[in-house]
């Protein structure tokens, strides 16, 4: 039996991706390519996709229908296309990659938007042949306004243009201009062939030419944390736990998620709303007391004196208070099937916190192809726009530049309830 | 300040241990009535074990239900008295009585409809009579090529389906929970957890698991490439010319018996349970008798099966 070396498990990060692209640019291939070279497909999973029927073993990657193995519903499989995001495990000795796999027709922006809303990083798809299209600035585009920490472009097909350093290096001069023009610094280029594997996980011999880090090193390389624990402390409250239990008569537990920063028993703290301030009296888990906590750690706080707090309450440290407002001004995507329009109310989650909304202006529109501001009465599905929401009661919010948890939210239809609209507050 | 950093990392299970705890929460405070459906498996053990977690030092605030075909293993049943009395949980068994009383069986109606009857039709009617409007599952959504699509919240219509066109975007980590009388939503807190994470932490939290999972000597029948359980009583579920051997095996998920396999293994020890999982090429649904046909997961689903 082979060991296995618990100790390197021990030191496994998480990192979540979501890859982007226009419909046959090699998506779903790539992600096979990387199932397969990181052996996080099984081989039952393989014999049922692999092209010629019969096979009782795999003997290389090319016997395999990779699109088919990524492709999950049977309408996409009628169809040949990807309708819906799904999710996709791979791991190598170093880290765990969780990775939203997000279909690129030009309808199913709203499914890019909830894949790319929990990535630490994107791989942005291009076929070699096509170069830039108009589509990849659009996914683009929104993978900035998103946030995403780090872009990679993985220019794919290099074998059909013989593996040519001149079509690549156009490639990534275009997307760095394009970039830059938004902000966005953090761009990593790399030439890939993913049905043959060249500079997935494996350099394979013609490229050469180019020095950098294979797809599979560099996602193994990247930050993870982004520093979010020193951020300002942020604790949302999801539920206040009183047992009254027999041994717990007192018990009185605040529990929640560590949106940002790090906590430590003693630490004076302040319920964003009220103003009112006590301290930390301890961090119960589970496990046993802790110190100090960090984000995004899962604990339960208790505090020194008995003040009101309850759900959707936020506990913050008295000198890094969040802002506050009733006029929420934030970028939407819009994801629902009814227009957005003036006037109109909804329900906003924003971290525990749920309160009514009423749409007071549209600033404008961004036109996706231009990035132009664009003056509208609505937004339509899959229409991105700057928002001002008049709420019901405050919110205690950050910028999302600055914290991704405390800066959005989504928006609830009241009628239908579903989830209509993703918001990034400005 | 570079210390601090190394400090605060959390490893991927912690990551994923976080993550689960405040789907968790997030349920309890949103929905009225709220349910875990408990399996036995190694999946439900560590979802309980993250409950517990989650809403410590207090008792569970739901109860665990476990919906019985009668056909499960009797290390099964045993294991799963003693745990729930060991954690003090509340514990809730539902048997579709009517199917059961007809003699349904997988050998004479086929596997489908057994499954249809004992397991879908019996979570249905259990749901149900309980008034939930939220149960936890223990799914992943690595099993299955239909499941990778699940959400965490799984909307559920007044008759328990599944409609894989219509479900909620959902967002960094805000769970929409609203839904209408009479809808329901199914919740998969271990969305993110593949086969060799749920290993691991079993290892790693001395999570207790039902002694089946370990190899040892049992008697068995060969059907094609599966290992199928001989237990007394049962022998008329087995098809002809099938004799009983004893071999050296564990299982890698349970089921019922008469559709559940074995796999043929050495590993006794939790250590040799997470070596033989990392080197493993085939998945462990492999062994699941159910899955086989080209959608039958989705069609599962869609009639309100997990
Ligand atoms: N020659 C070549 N073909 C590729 C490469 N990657 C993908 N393809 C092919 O391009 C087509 C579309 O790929 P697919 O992965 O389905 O694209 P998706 O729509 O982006 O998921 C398929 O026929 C693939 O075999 C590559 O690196 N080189």
């Amino acid at each position: 039996m082979t060991e296995y070396d618990f100790k390197l498990s021990q030191e496994i990060e998480l990192l979540r991706l979501v890859a982007v692209g226009s419909v046959d640019d090699g998506k779903s291939t790539l992600i096979g390519r990387l199932l397969v070279d990181t052996k996080g497909a099984f081989e039952d999973q393989l014999l049922a996709v692999r092209k010629k029927r019969g096979q009782a073993h795999i003997a290389s990657p090319e016997e395999i229908d990779l699109a088919m193995l990524t492709d999950g519903l049977a309408a996409e499989r009628e169809q040949g296309i990807t309708i819906d995001v799904a999710y996709r495990y791979f791991a190598t000795p170093k880290r765990k990659f969780i990775m939203a796999d997000c279909p690129g027709h030009e309808q199913y922006t709203r499914n890019m938007v909830t894949g790319a809303s929990t990535a630490n990083a994107a791989i942005i798809l291009i076929d070699a042949r096509n170069g830039v299209m108009p589509q990849t600035r659009r996914h683009t585009h929104i993978l900035g306004l998103l946030g995403i920490p780090h872009l990679i472009v993985a220019v794919n097909k290099m074998d059909l243009v013989g593996y040519e350093q001149s079509v690549f290096e156009a490639i990534r001069a275009e997307m760095r201009e394009y970039c830059a023009k938004q902000g966005i610094r953090d761009l990593i280029c790399i030439p890939i062939s993913a049905l043959n594997g060249d500079m997935v996980a494996v350099r394979g011999e013609h490229m050469d030419w180019y020095t950098g880090k294979t797809l599979l090193e560099t996602l193994e390389t990247l930050s993870v944390m982004d520093d979010i624990d020193r951020k300002p402390f942020r604790f949302p409250v999801q539920l206040v736990n009183r047992p009254q239990t027999r041994e717990l008569p007192d018990y009185r537990g605040f529990m929640g998620t560590i949106a940002s920063g790090t906590v430590r028993v003693g630490d004076e703290v302040m319920v964003a709303s009220s103003g009112l301030k006590t301290h930390i009296k301890e961090i119960v888990t589970f496990d046993g007391n802790l110190e100090e906590a960090f984000a995004p750690q899962s604990v339960s706080l208790t505090l020194t004196d008995e003040i009101d707090v309850s759900r959707g309450d936020m506990l913050v440290h008295p000198d890094t208070p969040p802002q506050d407002t009733r006029d929420l001004s934030a970028n939407v995507c819009w994801i629902g099937a009814e227009p957005l329009t003036r006037r109109k109310k909804y329900l906003i989650k924003h971290t525990t916190n749920t309160v009514k909304a009423m749409v007071a202006e549209i600033e404008f529109r961004r036109n996706i192809h231009t990035l132009e501001q664009e003056a509208a009465d609505a937004l339509e599905m899959n229409e991105i726009g700057r928002i001002t929401f008049r709420l019901q009661k405050p919110m205690y919010y950050d910028a999302y530049a600055d914290n991704r948890v405390t800066g959005s939210f989504i928006i609830i239809d009241t009628f239908t309830n579903n989830t209509v609209g993703a918001g990034m507050i400005v | 300040m570079a210390e601090r950093i190394s400090e605060h990392r959390l490893t991927q299970l912690k990551a994923l241990e976080a993550e689960s705890i405040h789907i968790m929460r997030e349920v309890v405070a949103e929905f009225r009535n709220p349910v875990m459906l408990y399996s036995i498996g190694k999946d439900s053990s560590v979802m309980l074990h993250l409950a517990r977690k989650a809403f410590y030092p207090a008792p569970l605030p739901f109860p665990l239900l476990h919906v019985d075909t009668g056909y499960k293993f009797p290390e099964m049943y045993e294991f799963r008295d003693w745990y729930a009395r060991e954690i003090g949980a509340e514990l809730i068994v539902r048997r579709n009585e009517e199917a059961i009383a007809r003699g349904m069986n997988p050998k004479e109606y086929g596997v489908a409809r057994c499954c249809g009857a004992l397991k879908t039709q019996g979570l249905l009617d259990a749901l149900e009579e309980g008034g939930y409007d939220a149960a936890f599952g223990g799914a992943r959504r690595d099993e299955e090529r239909s499941r990778a699509k699940e959400r965490v919240f799984s909307i559920r219509d007044e008759f328990g389906q599944w409609d894989p066109k219509n479900q909620r975007p959902e967002l960094w980590n805000i769970y929409n929970g609203r839904i209408h009388e009479g809808e329901s939503v199914r919740v998969f807190p271990l969305s993110n957890w593949t086969e060799m994470d749920i290993w691991l932490y079993i290892r790693e939290e001395n999570i207790p698991i039902v002694p089946l999972y370990y190899a040892k000597k049992r008697l068995m029948v060969e059907r094609g490439p599966l290992l199928i359980p001989v237990y007394p009583g049962m022998e008329d579920q087995l098809h002809e010319g099938e004799e009983p051997v004893e071999v050296m095996c564990r299982f890698r998920t349970l089921g019922c018996i008469p559709c559940t396999g074995a796999v043929r293994s050495e590993a006794a020890t939790i250590d040799e349970i997470v070596a033989e999982a990392a080197a493993a090429r085939r998945s462990e649904r492999e062994t699941r008798i159910i899955d086989h046909g080209s959608n039958s997961m989705e069609d599962k689903k869609k009639e309100g099966y997990f």
